[in-house]
Protein backbone atom coordinates (compact mmCIF):
# COMPACT_ATOMS: atom_id res chain seq x y z
CA UNK A 1 0.00 0.00 0.00
CA UNK A 2 1.27 3.39 -0.92
CA UNK A 3 0.86 6.09 1.70
CA UNK A 4 -0.51 9.29 0.27
CA UNK A 5 2.04 12.08 0.24
CA UNK A 6 1.39 14.99 2.58
CA UNK A 7 0.69 18.06 0.45
CA UNK A 8 2.25 21.45 1.18
CA UNK A 9 0.46 24.70 0.42
CA UNK A 10 1.31 28.39 0.68
CA UNK A 11 -1.06 30.25 3.00
CA UNK A 12 0.79 33.48 3.72
CA UNK A 13 3.13 35.87 1.93
CA UNK A 14 5.31 38.76 3.06
CA UNK A 15 8.10 40.86 1.64
CA UNK A 16 10.20 43.98 1.88
CA UNK A 17 12.22 44.74 -1.25
CA UNK A 18 13.24 47.62 -3.51
CA UNK A 19 9.67 47.92 -4.85
CA UNK A 20 7.99 48.31 -1.47
CA UNK A 21 7.38 47.27 2.09
CA UNK A 22 4.48 44.86 1.49
CA UNK A 23 3.22 42.29 -1.01
CA UNK A 24 0.60 44.76 -2.24
CA UNK A 25 3.22 47.37 -3.17
CA UNK A 26 5.50 44.70 -4.62
CA UNK A 27 2.80 43.19 -6.82
CA UNK A 28 1.64 46.59 -8.07
CA UNK A 29 5.23 47.43 -9.04
CA UNK A 30 5.78 44.07 -10.75
CA UNK A 31 2.67 44.12 -12.92
CA UNK A 32 3.32 47.74 -13.87
CA UNK A 33 6.87 46.90 -14.90
CA UNK A 34 8.47 49.35 -12.46
CA UNK A 35 12.13 49.35 -11.55
CA UNK A 36 13.15 49.61 -7.90
CA UNK A 37 16.78 50.31 -8.80
CA UNK A 38 18.33 53.71 -8.06
CA UNK A 39 21.50 55.43 -6.92
CA UNK A 40 22.59 54.15 -3.51
CA UNK A 41 21.94 56.48 -0.60
CA UNK A 42 22.93 54.51 2.52
CA UNK A 43 26.68 55.12 2.15
CA UNK A 44 29.09 57.19 0.10
CA UNK A 45 29.77 55.38 -3.18
CA UNK A 46 32.07 57.99 -4.73
CA UNK A 47 35.04 55.57 -4.61
CA UNK A 48 33.04 52.70 -6.11
CA UNK A 49 32.86 51.77 -9.78
CA UNK A 50 29.18 50.88 -9.28
CA UNK A 51 27.05 53.49 -7.52
CA UNK A 52 23.52 52.13 -7.75
CA UNK A 53 21.54 49.18 -6.52
CA UNK A 54 18.26 48.01 -5.07
CA UNK A 55 17.89 49.40 -1.56
CA UNK A 56 14.81 48.86 0.56
CA UNK A 57 13.51 52.42 0.69
CA UNK A 58 11.84 54.22 3.60
CA UNK A 59 12.47 51.28 5.90
CA UNK A 60 12.18 52.51 9.46
CA UNK A 61 12.79 49.58 11.82
CA UNK A 62 11.52 51.58 14.79
CA UNK A 63 8.08 51.56 13.18
CA UNK A 64 8.08 47.78 13.79
CA UNK A 65 10.26 47.15 16.85
CA UNK A 66 11.19 49.04 20.01
CA UNK A 67 14.51 50.87 20.01
CA UNK A 68 16.32 48.30 22.14
CA UNK A 69 15.33 45.37 19.91
CA UNK A 70 16.35 47.26 16.76
CA UNK A 71 19.85 47.72 18.15
CA UNK A 72 20.21 44.00 18.80
CA UNK A 73 19.38 42.72 15.29
CA UNK A 74 21.11 43.30 11.98
CA UNK A 75 19.25 44.79 9.03
CA UNK A 76 18.84 41.36 7.35
CA UNK A 77 17.05 40.05 10.45
CA UNK A 78 14.91 43.19 10.60
CA UNK A 79 13.82 42.54 7.00
CA UNK A 80 13.06 38.90 7.80
CA UNK A 81 11.01 39.76 10.89
CA UNK A 82 8.96 42.42 9.10
CA UNK A 83 8.26 40.17 6.11
CA UNK A 84 7.45 37.23 8.41
CA UNK A 85 4.97 39.36 10.35
CA UNK A 86 3.18 40.26 7.12
CA UNK A 87 3.16 36.61 5.98
CA UNK A 88 1.89 35.31 9.32
CA UNK A 89 -0.82 37.97 9.54
CA UNK A 90 -1.78 37.12 5.95
CA UNK A 91 -2.05 33.42 6.82
CA UNK A 92 -4.38 34.08 9.74
CA UNK A 93 -2.49 31.52 11.83
CA UNK A 94 -2.70 32.02 15.59
CA UNK A 95 0.38 30.26 16.96
CA UNK A 96 -1.07 30.22 20.46
CA UNK A 97 -3.54 27.62 19.16
CA UNK A 98 -0.88 25.44 17.50
CA UNK A 99 1.45 22.81 18.94
CA UNK A 100 4.71 24.81 18.99
CA UNK A 101 6.79 21.72 18.22
CA UNK A 102 4.89 21.29 14.93
CA UNK A 103 5.74 24.82 13.77
CA UNK A 104 9.19 25.75 12.49
CA UNK A 105 11.27 28.13 10.46
CA UNK A 106 13.85 27.47 7.74
CA UNK A 107 15.32 30.55 6.11
CA UNK A 108 17.98 31.27 3.53
CA UNK A 109 20.62 33.97 3.53
CA UNK A 110 23.74 34.13 1.43
CA UNK A 111 25.78 36.32 3.72
CA UNK A 112 23.92 37.19 6.93
CA UNK A 113 24.71 40.26 9.02
CA UNK A 114 27.36 41.85 6.85
CA UNK A 115 26.69 45.40 8.05
CA UNK A 116 27.22 44.29 11.63
CA UNK A 117 30.37 42.40 10.72
CA UNK A 118 31.77 45.49 8.99
CA UNK A 119 31.05 47.86 11.86
CA UNK A 120 32.33 45.34 14.44
CA UNK A 121 35.52 44.87 12.47
CA UNK A 122 35.98 48.63 12.20
CA UNK A 123 35.72 48.88 16.00
CA UNK A 124 38.24 46.07 16.38
CA UNK A 125 40.75 47.89 14.19
CA UNK A 126 40.18 51.40 15.50
CA UNK A 127 39.58 50.80 19.22
CA UNK A 128 40.95 47.33 19.89
CA UNK A 129 39.52 43.95 20.88
CA UNK A 130 38.10 45.05 24.25
CA UNK A 131 35.70 47.49 22.55
CA UNK A 132 33.99 44.90 20.33
CA UNK A 133 30.29 44.84 21.19
CA UNK A 134 28.86 41.62 22.71
CA UNK A 135 26.03 41.64 20.14
CA UNK A 136 28.34 41.49 17.10
CA UNK A 137 28.24 37.70 16.88
CA UNK A 138 24.51 37.16 17.61
CA UNK A 139 23.71 39.90 15.08
CA UNK A 140 25.96 38.76 12.25
CA UNK A 141 25.46 34.97 12.30
CA UNK A 142 23.54 33.87 9.25
CA UNK A 143 20.99 31.91 11.31
CA UNK A 144 20.10 34.99 13.36
CA UNK A 145 16.94 35.69 11.34
CA UNK A 146 15.51 32.18 11.76
CA UNK A 147 16.42 32.19 15.46
CA UNK A 148 14.75 35.54 16.06
CA UNK A 149 11.58 34.48 14.24
CA UNK A 150 11.33 31.35 16.39
CA UNK A 151 11.74 33.43 19.55
CA UNK A 152 9.18 36.03 18.49
CA UNK A 153 6.45 33.51 17.62
CA UNK A 154 7.40 30.63 19.92
CA UNK A 155 8.10 28.19 17.08
CA UNK A 156 9.80 25.14 18.59
CA UNK A 157 9.80 22.83 15.57
CA UNK A 158 12.51 22.41 12.91
CA UNK A 159 14.67 25.53 12.70
CA UNK A 160 17.67 25.82 10.42
CA UNK A 161 19.29 28.17 7.95
CA UNK A 162 20.45 27.38 4.46
CA UNK A 163 23.33 29.27 2.89
CA UNK A 164 23.86 28.49 -0.79
CA UNK A 165 24.58 32.03 -2.03
CA UNK A 166 21.92 33.16 -4.50
CA UNK A 167 19.90 29.95 -4.25
CA UNK A 168 19.65 30.06 -0.42
CA UNK A 169 15.98 31.01 -0.14
CA UNK A 170 14.87 28.49 -2.78
CA UNK A 171 16.74 25.72 -0.98
CA UNK A 172 15.22 26.88 2.31
CA UNK A 173 11.72 26.66 0.82
CA UNK A 174 12.51 23.18 -0.52
CA UNK A 175 13.73 22.08 2.92
CA UNK A 176 10.69 23.60 4.64
CA UNK A 177 8.47 21.75 2.18
CA UNK A 178 10.32 18.52 2.99
CA UNK A 179 9.84 19.12 6.73
CA UNK A 180 6.07 19.22 6.24
CA UNK A 181 5.94 16.38 3.72
CA UNK A 182 7.98 14.12 6.00
CA UNK A 183 5.69 14.95 8.91
CA UNK A 184 8.28 16.78 11.01
CA UNK A 185 6.02 19.84 11.06
CA UNK A 186 2.62 21.17 9.99
CA UNK A 187 3.51 24.84 9.56
CA UNK A 188 6.81 26.30 8.38
CA UNK A 189 7.91 29.91 8.00
CA UNK A 190 10.37 30.00 5.12
CA UNK A 191 12.01 32.12 2.43
CA UNK A 192 15.07 34.30 2.68
CA UNK A 193 16.57 37.59 3.70
CA UNK A 194 19.63 39.57 2.70
CA UNK A 195 21.12 42.97 3.48
CA UNK A 196 24.48 43.00 1.75
CA UNK A 197 24.22 46.41 0.10
CA UNK A 198 27.17 47.56 2.20
CA UNK A 199 30.62 48.89 1.30
CA UNK A 200 32.17 45.40 1.54
CA UNK A 201 29.29 43.70 -0.27
CA UNK A 202 29.42 46.18 -3.11
CA UNK A 203 33.22 46.20 -3.37
CA UNK A 204 33.34 42.41 -3.33
CA UNK A 205 30.80 41.93 -6.11
CA UNK A 206 32.45 44.68 -8.16
CA UNK A 207 35.74 42.81 -7.77
CA UNK A 208 34.06 39.60 -9.04
CA UNK A 209 33.10 41.55 -12.18
CA UNK A 210 29.55 40.41 -11.53
CA UNK A 211 27.72 43.75 -11.46
CA UNK A 212 26.27 46.01 -14.12
CA UNK A 213 28.19 49.26 -14.36
CA UNK A 214 25.41 51.27 -15.97
CA UNK A 215 25.68 54.19 -13.53
CA UNK A 216 24.01 56.63 -15.91
CA UNK A 217 20.83 54.53 -16.09
CA UNK A 218 20.22 52.53 -12.88
CA UNK A 219 16.62 51.64 -13.78
CA UNK A 220 17.82 50.20 -17.08
CA UNK A 221 20.76 48.29 -15.62
CA UNK A 222 19.06 44.97 -14.88
CA UNK A 223 18.14 43.76 -18.37
CA UNK A 224 18.03 39.96 -18.38
CA UNK A 225 18.21 38.29 -21.81
CA UNK A 226 18.85 41.67 -23.50
CA UNK A 227 21.94 41.88 -25.68
CA UNK A 228 23.15 45.01 -23.84
CA UNK A 229 23.10 43.42 -20.39
CA UNK A 230 26.35 43.78 -18.48
CA UNK A 231 25.85 42.16 -15.09
CA UNK A 232 23.45 41.95 -12.17
CA UNK A 233 22.28 44.67 -9.79
CA UNK A 234 23.01 44.24 -6.07
CA UNK A 235 19.82 44.46 -4.00
CA UNK A 236 18.47 43.69 -0.56
CA UNK A 237 15.26 42.62 1.11
CA UNK A 238 13.31 39.58 2.23
CA UNK A 239 10.64 37.29 0.86
CA UNK A 240 8.83 35.07 3.35
CA UNK A 241 6.17 32.38 2.88
CA UNK A 242 4.01 30.47 5.31
CA UNK A 243 3.88 26.83 4.24
CA UNK A 244 1.24 24.59 5.70
CA UNK A 245 0.15 21.00 5.37
CA UNK A 246 -2.87 20.95 3.06
CA UNK A 247 -5.37 19.25 5.39
CA UNK A 248 -4.28 21.52 8.25
CA UNK A 249 -4.86 24.57 6.05
CA UNK A 250 -8.22 23.27 4.80
CA UNK A 251 -9.43 22.47 8.30
CA UNK A 252 -9.01 26.07 9.40
CA UNK A 253 -10.46 27.47 6.16
CA UNK A 254 -7.17 29.09 5.16
CA UNK A 255 -6.68 31.19 2.09
CA UNK A 256 -4.47 29.00 -0.15
CA UNK A 257 -2.34 30.72 -2.79
CA UNK A 258 -0.68 27.71 -4.36
CA UNK A 259 0.91 24.36 -3.67
CA UNK A 260 4.61 23.60 -3.50
CA UNK A 261 4.54 20.52 -5.70
CA UNK A 262 8.22 19.73 -5.66
CA UNK A 263 11.80 20.78 -5.84
CA UNK A 264 14.97 19.83 -7.68
CA UNK A 265 18.37 20.25 -6.21
CA UNK A 266 21.67 19.78 -8.05
CA UNK A 267 25.22 21.12 -8.28
CA UNK A 268 27.18 22.08 -11.38
CA UNK A 269 30.45 20.70 -9.96
CA UNK A 270 32.12 23.00 -12.43
CA UNK A 271 33.24 26.49 -11.33
CA UNK A 272 32.88 28.56 -8.15
CA UNK A 273 31.22 31.57 -9.84
CA UNK A 274 30.47 30.68 -13.46
CA UNK A 275 27.49 28.60 -14.49
CA UNK A 276 28.09 25.41 -16.46
CA UNK A 277 28.11 26.56 -20.08
CA UNK A 278 25.52 24.03 -21.22
CA UNK A 279 23.39 24.52 -18.12
CA UNK A 280 23.65 20.82 -17.23
CA UNK A 281 23.12 21.28 -13.48
CA UNK A 282 20.34 23.81 -13.96
CA UNK A 283 18.59 21.53 -16.46
CA UNK A 284 18.70 18.55 -14.11
CA UNK A 285 17.33 20.70 -11.26
CA UNK A 286 14.32 21.56 -13.45
CA UNK A 287 13.84 17.92 -14.48
CA UNK A 288 14.02 16.82 -10.86
CA UNK A 289 11.46 19.43 -9.79
CA UNK A 290 9.09 18.34 -12.58
CA UNK A 291 9.47 14.68 -11.58
CA UNK A 292 8.92 15.52 -7.92
CA UNK A 293 5.79 17.46 -8.91
CA UNK A 294 4.58 14.42 -10.90
CA UNK A 295 4.08 16.56 -14.00
CA UNK A 296 5.05 16.10 -17.63
CA UNK A 297 7.49 18.73 -18.89
CA UNK A 298 5.03 19.96 -21.53
CA UNK A 299 2.49 20.82 -18.82
CA UNK A 300 4.71 23.57 -17.42
CA UNK A 301 3.40 26.97 -18.51
CA UNK A 302 5.66 29.54 -16.87
CA UNK A 303 9.19 29.77 -15.51
CA UNK A 304 10.25 32.50 -13.15
CA UNK A 305 13.83 32.56 -14.36
CA UNK A 306 16.90 33.05 -12.25
CA UNK A 307 17.61 35.64 -15.01
CA UNK A 308 20.23 37.76 -13.29
CA UNK A 309 21.24 39.84 -16.35
CA UNK A 310 24.81 38.49 -16.41
CA UNK A 311 26.27 37.76 -19.85
CA UNK A 312 26.94 34.06 -19.12
CA UNK A 313 24.09 33.25 -16.73
CA UNK A 314 21.16 34.16 -18.97
CA UNK A 315 22.58 32.19 -21.90
CA UNK A 316 23.25 29.10 -19.76
CA UNK A 317 19.76 29.24 -18.25
CA UNK A 318 18.15 29.52 -21.68
CA UNK A 319 20.20 26.54 -22.89
CA UNK A 320 19.12 24.57 -19.83
CA UNK A 321 15.45 25.37 -20.49
CA UNK A 322 15.82 24.18 -24.09
CA UNK A 323 17.54 20.98 -22.92
CA UNK A 324 14.67 20.15 -20.60
CA UNK A 325 11.70 21.19 -22.69
CA UNK A 326 12.79 20.74 -26.32
CA UNK A 327 10.08 22.08 -28.63
CA UNK A 328 7.88 23.00 -25.66
CA UNK A 329 10.46 25.66 -24.69
CA UNK A 330 8.97 27.84 -27.48
CA UNK A 331 5.55 27.72 -25.83
CA UNK A 332 6.81 28.48 -22.33
CA UNK A 333 6.38 31.93 -20.84
CA UNK A 334 9.44 33.05 -18.91
CA UNK A 335 10.19 36.23 -16.98
CA UNK A 336 12.79 37.64 -14.62
CA UNK A 337 11.71 39.35 -11.42
CA UNK A 338 15.29 40.61 -11.12
CA UNK A 339 14.73 42.91 -14.10
CA UNK A 340 12.71 45.10 -11.69
CA UNK A 341 14.11 44.50 -8.21
CA UNK A 342 17.67 43.44 -9.00
CA UNK A 343 19.36 40.51 -7.31
CA UNK A 344 18.50 39.96 -3.65
CA UNK A 345 21.15 37.21 -3.44
CA UNK A 346 20.10 34.73 -0.73
CA UNK A 347 16.62 36.28 -0.54
CA UNK A 348 15.93 36.15 -4.28
CA UNK A 349 14.31 32.70 -4.27
CA UNK A 350 11.96 33.94 -1.55
CA UNK A 351 10.75 37.10 -3.29
CA UNK A 352 10.48 35.15 -6.54
CA UNK A 353 8.39 32.40 -4.94
CA UNK A 354 6.15 35.18 -3.58
CA UNK A 355 5.86 36.53 -7.16
CA UNK A 356 4.96 33.04 -8.46
CA UNK A 357 2.29 32.55 -5.79
CA UNK A 358 0.77 35.95 -6.65
CA UNK A 359 0.92 35.15 -10.38
CA UNK A 360 -1.06 31.96 -9.79
CA UNK A 361 -3.51 33.81 -7.54
CA UNK A 362 -4.17 36.81 -9.81
CA UNK A 363 -3.73 35.27 -13.27
CA UNK A 364 -1.09 37.79 -14.30
CA UNK A 365 2.53 37.13 -15.24
CA UNK A 366 4.87 40.02 -14.61
CA UNK A 367 7.20 41.06 -17.45
CA UNK A 368 10.95 41.10 -17.93
CA UNK A 369 11.62 44.82 -18.20
CA UNK A 370 14.43 46.50 -20.16
CA UNK A 371 14.19 43.74 -22.74
CA UNK A 372 14.60 45.91 -25.83
CA UNK A 373 16.86 43.75 -27.98
CA UNK A 374 16.75 40.07 -27.01
CA UNK A 375 20.19 38.47 -27.27
CA UNK A 376 19.12 36.17 -30.10
CA UNK A 377 22.69 35.73 -31.34
CA UNK A 378 23.54 34.01 -28.08
CA UNK A 379 20.41 31.90 -28.23
CA UNK A 380 18.17 33.98 -25.95
CA UNK A 381 15.19 33.66 -28.27
CA UNK A 382 12.40 32.42 -26.01
CA UNK A 383 9.26 34.22 -24.79
CA UNK A 384 10.56 36.25 -21.86
CA UNK A 385 7.35 38.33 -21.56
CA UNK A 386 9.11 41.53 -22.67
CA UNK A 387 8.24 44.75 -20.86
CA UNK A 388 4.47 44.30 -20.47
CA UNK A 389 2.67 42.04 -18.00
CA UNK A 390 0.45 39.32 -19.43
CA UNK A 391 -2.96 38.27 -18.18
CA UNK A 392 -2.98 34.51 -18.26
CA UNK A 393 -4.11 31.87 -15.79
CA UNK A 394 -1.24 29.54 -15.01
CA UNK A 395 -1.46 26.32 -13.01
CA UNK A 396 2.03 24.87 -13.28
CA UNK A 397 5.09 27.05 -12.81
CA UNK A 398 8.76 26.65 -12.02
CA UNK A 399 11.05 29.05 -10.17
CA UNK A 400 14.79 28.79 -10.80
CA UNK A 401 17.57 29.86 -8.44
CA UNK A 402 21.27 29.28 -9.00
CA UNK A 403 24.09 30.28 -6.67
CA UNK A 404 27.83 30.92 -6.61
CA UNK A 405 29.36 27.58 -5.74
CA UNK A 406 27.34 25.95 -8.52
CA UNK A 407 24.22 25.29 -6.42
CA UNK A 408 20.97 24.92 -8.36
CA UNK A 409 17.44 24.79 -7.03
CA UNK A 410 14.19 24.67 -8.93
CA UNK A 411 10.81 24.89 -7.20
CA UNK A 412 7.59 23.60 -8.77
CA UNK A 413 4.50 25.55 -7.75
CA UNK A 414 1.01 24.57 -8.77
CA UNK A 415 -2.51 25.94 -8.49
CA UNK A 416 -4.62 24.03 -5.96
CA UNK B 1 35.72 66.70 44.82
CA UNK B 2 33.94 64.15 42.64
CA UNK B 3 30.41 65.39 41.87
CA UNK B 4 28.38 62.30 42.81
CA UNK B 5 25.08 63.77 41.69
CA UNK B 6 26.45 64.48 38.25
CA UNK B 7 27.75 60.90 37.97
CA UNK B 8 24.41 59.52 39.08
CA UNK B 9 22.68 61.61 36.42
CA UNK B 10 25.05 60.45 33.70
CA UNK B 11 24.63 56.78 34.69
CA UNK B 12 20.85 57.13 34.67
CA UNK B 13 21.03 58.79 31.25
CA UNK B 14 23.11 55.89 29.92
CA UNK B 15 20.71 53.29 31.29
CA UNK B 16 17.67 55.19 30.09
CA UNK B 17 19.15 55.38 26.59
CA UNK B 18 20.48 51.83 26.34
CA UNK B 19 17.44 50.09 27.79
CA UNK B 20 14.84 52.59 26.57
CA UNK B 21 13.61 52.95 30.15
CA UNK B 22 12.03 56.14 31.57
CA UNK B 23 14.42 57.92 33.96
CA UNK B 24 11.84 57.88 36.74
CA UNK B 25 11.90 54.05 36.73
CA UNK B 26 15.63 53.99 37.43
CA UNK B 27 16.40 54.07 41.17
CA UNK B 28 19.57 53.29 43.06
CA UNK B 29 17.98 50.03 44.18
CA UNK B 30 16.94 48.98 40.66
CA UNK B 31 18.58 45.69 39.63
CA UNK B 32 19.86 44.89 36.14
CA UNK B 33 19.07 41.20 35.87
CA UNK B 34 16.44 40.55 38.52
CA UNK B 35 14.84 38.03 36.21
CA UNK B 36 11.48 39.66 36.66
CA UNK B 37 9.44 41.89 34.41
CA UNK B 38 11.12 45.12 33.36
CA UNK B 39 9.77 47.87 35.58
CA UNK B 40 10.60 50.06 38.53
CA UNK B 41 12.56 47.36 40.39
CA UNK B 42 14.42 45.76 37.50
CA UNK B 43 15.87 46.81 34.14
CA UNK B 44 15.06 43.42 32.60
CA UNK B 45 18.56 43.00 31.15
CA UNK B 46 20.32 39.78 30.21
CA UNK B 47 24.02 39.03 30.63
CA UNK B 48 24.99 40.41 27.21
CA UNK B 49 23.10 43.62 27.92
CA UNK B 50 25.13 44.05 31.08
CA UNK B 51 28.41 43.44 29.23
CA UNK B 52 27.40 46.07 26.68
CA UNK B 53 26.35 48.49 29.41
CA UNK B 54 29.64 48.11 31.27
CA UNK B 55 31.46 48.88 28.03
CA UNK B 56 29.37 52.04 27.70
CA UNK B 57 30.33 52.99 31.27
CA UNK B 58 34.03 52.41 30.49
CA UNK B 59 33.74 54.67 27.47
CA UNK B 60 31.70 57.39 29.17
CA UNK B 61 33.90 57.65 32.29
CA UNK B 62 37.19 56.58 30.73
CA UNK B 63 37.74 53.80 33.26
CA UNK B 64 38.51 50.09 33.07
CA UNK B 65 36.10 47.66 34.71
CA UNK B 66 37.68 44.21 35.09
CA UNK B 67 35.26 41.27 34.71
CA UNK B 68 35.79 40.33 38.36
CA UNK B 69 34.44 43.77 39.37
CA UNK B 70 31.68 43.75 36.75
CA UNK B 71 30.35 40.46 38.13
CA UNK B 72 29.70 42.10 41.50
CA UNK B 73 27.48 44.83 40.06
CA UNK B 74 23.82 44.07 40.78
CA UNK B 75 22.06 47.42 41.09
CA UNK B 76 22.18 50.89 39.65
CA UNK B 77 23.58 52.09 42.98
CA UNK B 78 26.43 49.56 42.66
CA UNK B 79 27.44 51.09 39.33
CA UNK B 80 27.34 54.66 40.65
CA UNK B 81 29.35 53.76 43.75
CA UNK B 82 31.87 51.82 41.69
CA UNK B 83 32.45 54.73 39.30
CA UNK B 84 32.74 57.23 42.15
CA UNK B 85 35.29 54.99 43.90
CA UNK B 86 37.27 54.54 40.68
CA UNK B 87 37.34 58.26 39.96
CA UNK B 88 38.29 59.13 43.52
CA UNK B 89 41.07 56.57 43.42
CA UNK B 90 42.36 58.10 40.21
CA UNK B 91 42.19 61.61 41.65
CA UNK B 92 44.17 60.56 44.71
CA UNK B 93 46.83 58.98 42.52
CA UNK B 94 47.02 62.12 40.38
CA UNK B 95 47.46 64.31 43.48
CA UNK B 96 50.24 62.06 44.76
CA UNK B 97 52.21 62.25 41.52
Amino acid sequence: MVTQRRRVVITGLGTVNPLGLSCAEYWRGLVNGQSGIARLTSFDTSQFKVQFGGEVKNFNPEAYFDKVSVRKIDRFTQFALVAAEEAIRDSGIDFSRENPFRCGCILGSGIGGLKEFESGHETLLSKGPTRVNPFVIPKMIVNSAAGNISIRYGLRGPNTTVSTACSSAAHAIADACTAIRCNYADIMITGGSEAAVTPMGLAGFIACRALSERNDDPAGASRPFDKDRDGFVLSEGAGILVLEEYEHAKARGANIYAEIRGAGNTADAYHITQPHEEGLGAAEAMRAAIRDAQWNPDEVQYINAHGTSTPLGDVAETKAIKLVFGEHARKLMISSTKSMIGHLLGASGGVEAVACALSIRYGVLHPTINLEHPDIESGCDLDYIPNVAREVRVKKVLSNSFGFGGHNCCLALGAV
Amino acid sequence: MIDKQSIENRVIDLISEQFNTPRENIKRSTTFQGGGQAGADDIGADSLDVVEFIMEVEEEFDIQVPDTDAEKIRTVGDVIDYIVAKLEERKTQEQQT
